[in-house]
């Protein structure tokens, strides 16, 4: 058998009124992948998450968590799963270990392993050194540790964290990415985000939901290849007429950006990057720069909503 | 147990506040000089009662009103203290981790209503020492004594009930006070209609919800299954209330 799947999702809906937060989504998620759910703000993202969680009654459609019905046996599907909400749920009064030990009383963690698993969860989430401090005087960093530390402290086999990076500084960042891949190896990982290189770094499969639909499921590597450039950017000391850049075999069209800069545009397939450098070194043009441009989130969606927009259309 | 696991946190979380230390204080600072005026009184009666061969005794004249005063302050107290249970938690966006935890409503319900009780009852303890003190120089009756403790124990787990309801309507610990106040108020005064209710049935059943009737029948010493059935009867229906209450907040719309 291949790995296991985790978490089954099948025609999820959640109406909020009339509005559709999130409107009929499927997928799976196995074990050992993280799984990078992606979207502006106000996606549905978060419902989705607070759904999978046990968190939120779905309008409709079905939830399996290791092949438990969350509905019919919230219980065994609810120990399965960690949460981090957007918001860390933690008690400000309490100490890092009297909170960590609360957490994993409450997920049913045998007395004998408290410790063991305390000691390993703020292993993981580097939270050894501050057991004894008080969760409200820490900084917004540590406390979001904290909040990770909670949702893996019993092991489940599925870790849903709602944006984990936001607020945290660049260090710290490059620390949880790095903490939510080694979860990846042993766990499945739903990891909520608006910020695309989170997800190229991090995950394995991507899912963009846009509106409440889910627009795009492929793997991260498919994702590169739309995302590849199809435009480069060029400055140079001495350049020539636009009309002989866009004479270089490959470039499709010139924009004027300066009068030094320029963007050349060109096929997805081919760049012609390696002919520019030549005919300037063999031209003198004084090449200072010359840089693919990648794509951002928004032109990705507005690409890929664009183009759902058009099917539906001629459908 | 996993619901004395969340009732030891939620009493941890009391006491971590100042909030439940003034309480106990204060309240235990005035019932102190009232029980100190009463014992006055009693050494100022007790030559007459000796006379009159009375069958009175300093337990019915220091003890029962200590208690009386008491259950009427802990109707202004309890508010307080039950406020912030579900409210704060969810204002805080904290009900997430014991909705994420394999919890059922009914456990996280219950252990947080047996985590303020078990307040209120070192408060009743703390009360209590007062009355006891009085061992060291005279007999007591005992027997009145523990009917009085049952029943200000059974009038705060009533409270109690009513205020974790109330802190589960709302994301304001303060309307939640307010609204338990309330509450507790009207249960208590609402037979003073009674004798002006010209149907005889209508004015029975104010008389039957009154939680003073209740309560002062319990502390003259009559210990009637009826009454205990009163106290049950508004713990569970305010229970199953908070428990429905929390689960509707999954389903909202």
């Amino acid at each position: 058998m291949t790995a296991q799947t985790l978490i089954e999702v099948e025609h999820l809906s959640r109406y909020f009124g009339p509005i559709a937060a999130v409107n009929a989504i499927n997928f799976e998620l196995r074990r050992g992948e993280v799984l990078g759910f992606l979207g502006p703000n106000g996606a549905g993202k978060s419902t989705s998450m607070k759904m999978i969680t046990g968190n939120l009654a779905p309008s409709a459609g079905r939830i399996r968590i290791c092949g438990h019905d969350l509905l019919d046996q919230p219980k065994l599907a609810k120990a399965e799963i960690g949460y981090l909400p957007e918001q860390p749920p933690l008690y400000r009064d309490f100490t890092v270990d009297e909170y960590l030990q609360f957490c994993a009383r409450i997920n049913r963690i045998a007395k004998g392993h408290i410790k063991t698993a305390m000691d390993n969860a703020k292993q993981r989430c580097g939270l050894t050194e501050v057991g004894s401090r008080l969760i409200g005087n820490l900084s917004k960093g540590f406390q979001q540790r904290v909040g990770i530390a909670q949702a893996i402290i019993h092991t489940p086999a599925i870790v849903v964290l709602d944006e984990p990076t936001v607020g945290l500084d660049p260090i710290q960042i490059r620390e949880i990415r790095k903490l939510i891949r080694d979860l990846g190896q042993e766990h499945g990982v739903i990891l909520s985000t608006h910020i695309l290189p989170e997800v190229q770094m991090t995950c394995d499969r991507v899912q963009i939901i846009h509106r409440g639909k889910l627009v795009f499921s492929d793997d991260v590597s498919n994702l590169n290849e739309r995302m590849q450039s199809s435009s480069l950017l060029l400055t140079l000391r001495n350049p020539p007429s636009a009309a002989a850049l866009s004479s270089i075999q490959g470039v499709s069209q010139v924009e004027v950006l300066g009068p030094n800069q320029f963007r050349l545009l060109h096929a997805t397939t081919r760049s012609p990057a390696e002919a520019v450098a030549e005919q300037s070194v063999k031209n003198s043009w004084g090449l200072c720069e010359l840089t693919p441009e990648r794509k951002t989130l928004e032109q990705i969606f507005v690409e890929i909503t664009s183009t759902e927009q058009h099917t539906e259309a001629a459908a | 147990m996993i619901m004395l696991t969340l009732a030891q946190r939620e009493l941890r979380a009391l006491f971590l506040s100042p909030l439940a230390w003034t309480v106990l204080a204060v309240l235990q600072f005035i019932l102190a000089y009232l029980f100190l005026s009463q014992l006055q009184e009693y050494v100022q009666l007790q030559p007459q009662l000796r006379m009159m061969n009375a069958a009175v005794g300093v337990t019915d004249i220091v003890i029962v009103p200590i208690y009386g005063s008491a259950a009427f302050m802990l109707m202004m107290v309890v508010p307080l203290l039950t406020m912030r249970v579900i409210s704060d938690e969810r204002r805080n966006q904290r009900l997430t981790l014991l909705f994420s935890a394999p919890l059922s409503m009914t456990e996280i319900v219950l252990g947080k209503y047996l985590g303020v009780f078990a307040f209120m009852a070192i408060m009743t303890g703390l009360i209590t020492l007062m009355p006891l003190s009085l061992l060291l120089g005279t007999h007591l009756d005992l027997g009145l004594l523990a009917a009085s403790v049952l029943g200000i124990l059974l009038l705060m787990a009533a409270f109690t009930a009513i205020g974790v309801y109330m802190s589960t309507l709302t994301v304001q610990p303060t309307v939640a006070a307010v609204s338990t106040f309330g509450v507790l108020l009207l249960l208590w005064i609402i037979n003073w209609a009674g004798g002006k209710v010209g149907d005889e049935n209508a004015s029975g059943a104010l008389q039957y919800l009154s939680m003073l009737n209740h309560f002062e029948a319990l502390s003259k010493g009559v210990f009637n299954t009826s009454d205990i059935f009163y106290y049950l009867l508004i713990i569970t229906t305010f229970m199953v209330l908070s428990i429905r209450r929390l689960d509707a907040d999954r389903l909202q719309h």
